[in-house]
C-alpha cells in the first residue's frame, strides 16, 4: 500500500508528542541539576527528596487507601448493576435506572464533585452523618464513579455469555447462586479485574470530585501535587511520575498476566 | 432476597447519582445565607431565589465563561480528530503483532498520572524550561518567551491529556471496515486518496463524531488544565464554578453555573449516546 508511510509517521508523531514531554522530564528526575539541556550527573536526590516529604507521602497512603476500598466497592456495586442491565429482565424503572448508571461517566468532574458535597452537606444536617469529611466521602464518591464504568464492562462482558450456559448447571442441580458463583463469575472475572483497576486509576488520577468532597482532614496525593504545581513546578514532581509509571507498569503487567492465567485455566474451549 | 441485587444498586444510584444532582438543582434557586453550609434550600419561608440564574443571563462574565469553554472544548475536539485520525489509521493499518504494544503506547499515559504530565508540560514551557532554553540556545530569541500560562499551552495541554479518548473510538470505527471496500474502489479506478476520501471517510464519520464528543464533553467542564496552563484571563465555566464555590463561597450560583452547564451538555450528550448505540 502507498499510504501506509503516511499513516505510520502520523501514528509516529502521534506517538511523540504523547510521550516526548513524559520521558524527557521523567529522565531528568534523575538528573542532580535542575537545568534543561545540562545532565548535572546521574542523581537519587529528588527520590530521596520525594521520600523525605513526609506531607506527600502521607497524602500518597490516603490515596492509595481510598484507591482501593473505592475500586473494591465499585467493582461490587457496578457488578451488580451491569448484571441488572444484562440479566435483570423488564422491571418497573429500568429506564430511569440505566440513565442514572450512565450519568456519572458524562457528568463533568465540576459537576460531579458540587452535587456530591451537596449530598454529604445535607445528609450530615439530617442524620448527623459524615460529621467529618474526609476519606470516607472521597471513597464514596470515587466508588459512584467507578462503578459507572465497570457496569459498562461487566454488561458487555455478560452479553458475551450465553445465559443457557447457568442454566445447564442449574439443570445438573446447582442452585442459582452456585451456579452464578461457578459458572458465571469465572467467565466475568477478566471484566472484574479491568474493572478494578479502572476504578482505581480513576480515583489516584481524581483532583477535582476530592477537593469538592474533602474536608481538612483528607488531603489526597493529587490535592497535594496540585498545590505543587500551582505554585511552579518542583523536581520532586518529576520523581514522583517515575515512581507512578513504574508502578503502573508494574500494575499493567500483573494485570496481563493474571489474564493470561485466567484464560490457560479456563481452557481454550470459550 | 432474590431482589436484593436490584434494590442494593437502584438506592445507591438514587441516593449518590439522583439526589446530589436535585440537591444542585433546588440550591441553584435558593438564597444564599450565612454561617455553614452558607445556603437556606427553598420550600422554607423564603420562596424561590431567581437571582442566580438572572446573574448568568445579565453578566458577561458567566457569559463568556460558557462561550469560552466551548470554544475551548470545541478547538481541543478538533486539534485531537486532527492528530488521533492518522494515528487510529496507523494503528489499523500496522502489523496485526505489534497493534497490542502500539495500543498499549497510545494508553499508558493513562497511567502515569494526569498531574505529573500537565508538570510536565510546566517543566517544558515554563521561563526556564527546555523549549525557551533550546531557542535562546540557538539566538533565536533574545528573552524568554511567556510560553506557560498561556492560550497555545491551554491547547497543548487539553490537546495531550484528551488524546487517548479521541483515538480509541476512531481506532474501533476504523478497524471495523472491510479493506476490500477500498480494493473495490480501486478497481472501479479511484486512486489512493480519492478513494480514502470518497470511501474511508464517509465510513469513519460516525467514530469520528464520537470521538469528537468523547473529549468535548468533559473538555467543556475542564477545571485543571486551564488553571495550571492557561492564562488568568481564561476564565472558563469550570474554573469559574470553582471560584464561585471555594473563594467566593456563593454556593448558589455555583449550583447554577452547574445547572447550566449541564442544560448546554445536554445536546452533546444525547448525540454521543445515540452514536454509542448505533454501533
Amino acid at each position: 500500500m502507498r499510504r501506509l508511510p503516511v499513516a505510520a509517521l502520523g501514528l509516529a508523531l502521534g506517538l511523540l508528542f504523547l510521550w516526548l514531554p513524559v520521558l524527557l522530564l521523567a529522565a531528568y528526575a534523575f538528573s542532580d541539576a535542575r537545568i534543561p539541556f545540562q545532565w548535572g550527573g546521574f542523581s537519587l536526590r529528588w527520590f530521596a527528596a520525594l521520600a523525605a516529604n513526609a506531607r506527600l507521602i502521607e497524602a500518597a497512603l490516603l490515596s492509595l487507601r481510598v484507591a482501593c476500598g473505592a475500586a473494591t466497592l465499585a467493582v461490587l456495586l457496578g457488578g451488580a448493576i451491569g448484571w441488572v442491565l444484562a440479566r435483570r429482565g423488564p422491571f418497573r424503572g429500568r429506564a430511569l435506572f440505566g440513565a442514572l448508571a450512565g450519568t456519572p461517566l458524562v457528568l463533568p468532574d465540576v459537576v460531579t464533585g458540587l452535587s456530591l458535597l451537596l449530598f454529604f452537606v445535607l445528609l450530615e444536617g439530617i442524620t448527623g452523618w459524615p460529621a467529618e469529611r474526609g476519606a470516607t466521602t472521597i471513597l464514596l464518591a470515587h466508588a459512584t464513579i467507578g462503578a459507572a464504568y465497570v457496569a459498562v464492562l461487566v454488561q458487555a462482558r455478560l452479553a458475551e455469555i450465553a445465559p443457557e450456559l447457568e442454566d445447564a448447571a442449574r439443570d445438573l442441580g446447582a442452585s442459582p447462586p452456585v451456579a452464578f458463583a461457578t459458572i458465571t463469575l469465572p467467565l466475568l472475572a477478566p471484566s472484574l479485574v479491568a474493572g478494578w483497576l479502572l476504578a482505581f486509576t480513576l480515583s489516584v488520577d481524581d483532583v477535582v470530585v476530592a477537593s469538592f468532597v474533602s474536608g481538612p482532614a483528607g488531603t489526597t496525593l493529587p490535592m497535594v501535587v496540585f498545590s505543587m504545581l500551582r505554585l511552579g513546578l518542583t523536581p520532586e514532581v518529576n520523581a514522583l511520575a517515575v515512581v507512578i509509571l513504574v508502578l503502573a507498569a508494574a500494575l499493567l503487567a500483573a494485570g496481563a498476566l493474571a489474564l493470561r492465567l485466567a484464560r490457560r485455566r479456563r481452557g481454550p474451549a470459550i | 432476597m432474590r431482589r436484593l441485587p436490584l434494590l442494593l444498586p437502584a438506592l445507591w444510584l438514587a441516593l449518590l447519582v439522583a439526589v446530589p444532582l436535585l440537591v444542585v438543582v433546588a440550591l441553584s434557586v435558593s438564597f444564599p445565607a450565612e454561617g455553614i453550609p452558607p445556603f437556606a434550600l427553598p420550600g422554607r419561608a423564603e420562596g424561590i431565589n431567581g437571582e442566580p440564574f438572572a446573574l448568568l443571563l445579565e453578566d458577561p462574565f458567566y457569559r463568556d465563561a460558557f462561550l469560552g469553554a466551548v470554544l475551548v472544548a470545541g478547538g481541543t475536539g478538533l486539534l485531537c480528530l486532527g492528530l488521533a485520525f492518522p494515528m487510529a489509521l496507523g494503528l489499523v493499518r500496522a502489523a496485526p503483532r505489534w497493534r497490542p504494544l502500539l495500543l498499549a503506547l497510545v494508553l499508558l499515559p493513562f497511567w502515569t498520572g494526569f498531574l505529573p504530565r500537565l508538570g510536565a508540560w510546566i517543566g517544558l514551557l515554563r521561563d526556564e524550561g527546555w523549549i525557551n532554553t533550546l531557542l535562546l540556545g540557538l539566538g533565536w530569541i533574545a528573552a524568554p518567551l511567556p510560553l506557560l500560562y498561556s492560550w497555545p499551552a491551554l491547547f497543548l495541554g487539553m490537546t495531550h491529556a484528551y488524546l487517548p479518548f479521541a483515538v480509541l473510538p476512531l481506532y474501533a470505527s476504523l478497524s471495523r471496515l472491510d479493506p476490500v471496500l477500498e480494493e473495490a474502489a480501486a478497481d472501479l479506478g479511484a486512486t489512493g486518496p480519492v478513494a480514502f476520501l470518497t470511501v474511508t471517510l464517509p465510513l469513519a464519520l460516525p467514530g469520528a463524531a464520537a470521538a469528537f464528543l468523547l473529549v468535548f464533553i468533559p473538555a467543556a467542564g475542564e477545571y485543571v488544565i486551564p488553571e495550571l496552563l492557561g492564562p488568568p484571563s481564561a476564565q472558563l465555566v469550570g474554573r469559574v464554578l470553582w471560584g464561585e464555590f471555594f473563594q467566593n463561597r456563593d454556593w448558589p450560583v455555583a449550583a447554577a453555573l452547574a445547572v447550566a452547564l449541564l442544560v448546554m451538555l445536554i445536546i452533546p450528550i444525547l448525540l454521543f449516546q445515540r452514536l454509542e448505540a448505533r454501533r
